[in-house]
């Protein structure tokens, strides 16, 4: 299991690029990202969820249940 | 929160409405505290979080988007058929198993292939097209060794052929304000599943059965999935929590504003 709760790299509301905590490589936040949000790391096709704003936190996000959907 | 999620923030912004997140995760619910809210609209990803999280508040009496009865039917297929069954609007062969063996007798009276569906779930997760006997034995044996509690309701559905394609409306109160072709040489054609969408005219015939089947759940804000056949189009699924990221710009309708205009017109009732 990967460790996902890795405080970025640039700590910025500001910064527009942080470091996936999966493959390291580069997602876009920008200060309309919200808490929570789920953002696709381009790289990898990981998806994260942004678990603290300000500074971001960005995490691997829960693994789809069961009972999830639509 | 998805990107759905923040879609109807955005269309929130043009209103005058104050908008509070209640993040499900973190609610410690209990009758001892007092909400203040015209209305919840339930966005839960989870299904049966989203279901008592609705109850609760309907506890207080506030008005929930959808209700709770609205989510137990769209949430399960066998109360969706039920209801689809009362009200006269068709839908596939279906039948309900509570055993292995059962299940199986049930298979070989529709004839192959048949759909095994779980009656909980969504996104075309853990479908199985069944085409013969020896798949049907195998997968009813796996569901019944590995499969949890809800796998041991057997959701049977005779395997309509769609031709590459099928449709997902979307209702708004009693509005069928947009369609979309949602396709794939898979036989799922979800776009969770990799199904590329394309608009799809609303024609007398989707917006009756849409609006009809709408109302037989419950009504609200509903998203169907319906299957194009010789006798015309059937119901195949409901959603109660719809998304429709990939429907807005395909179809030219702004779908996050119509659900916002629904909710508002809800308080203002």
């Amino acid at each position: 299991m990967i460790n996902s709760n890795q405080p970025l790299n640039s700590q910025s509301l500001n910064h527009l690029s942080h470091e996936c905590p999966i493959c390291g490589g580069q997602v876009e936040l920008d200060e309309s990202t919200m808490l929570h949000e789920l953002i696709e790391c381009i790289d990898c096709g990981s998806e994260l969820e942004v678990t603290a704003i300000n500074p971001f936190f960005l995490s691997e996000a829960p693994t789809a249940g069961e009972d999830w959907g639509q | 929160m998805r990107k759905e999620e923040k879609l109807l923030l955005e269309a929130f912004e043009s209103h005058e409405a104050q908008i509070s997140l209640v993040y499900d995760e973190s609610l410690n619910f209990d009758f001892a505290t007092e909400y203040d809210y015209d209305l919840i609209f339930n966005r839960s990803v989870s299904y049966s979080r989203g279901i008592n999280i609705v109850r609760l508040f309907e506890g207080y009496e506030i008005p929930c988007v959808n209700s709770s009865q609205v989510a137990e039917i769209c949430g399960d297929k066998v109360q969706t058929s039920i209801q689809l069954h009362r009200n006269g609007v068709p839908q596939p062969k279906f039948k309900v198993a509570f055993s292995a063996d059962s299940a199986l007798e049930i298979i070989e009276q529709l004839g192959y292939p048949v759909v095994l569906k779980p009656a909980i779930g969504s996104w075309g997760r853990l479908l199985a097209k069944i085409n013969d006997r020896d798949s049907a034995e195998a997968i009813l044996e796996h569901k019944q060794t590995l499969g949890g509690v809800n796998h041991s309701i057997f959701y049977i559905q005779e395997y309509v052929p769609k031709n590459g394609r099928d449709i997902r409306s979307f209702v708004v109160g009693d509005e069928c304000i947009a369609a979309i072709y949602r396709s794939s040489s898979h036989w799922i054609t979800n776009t969770a599943r990799g199904g590329s969408a394309s608009n799809c005219p609303v024609t007398s015939e989707v917006e009756e059965i849409s609006l009809r089947a709408a109302q037989a759940v419950g009504g609200g804000i509903v998203a169907l999935d319906l299957f194009e056949t010789e006798n015309g189009l059937i119901v195949n699924e409901i959603n109660h929590t719809m998304e429709f990221r990939n429907s807005i710009t395909t179809t030219g309708v702004n779908i996050p504003e119509k659900m916002i205009e629904y909710l508002l017109q809800e308080i203002r009732c």
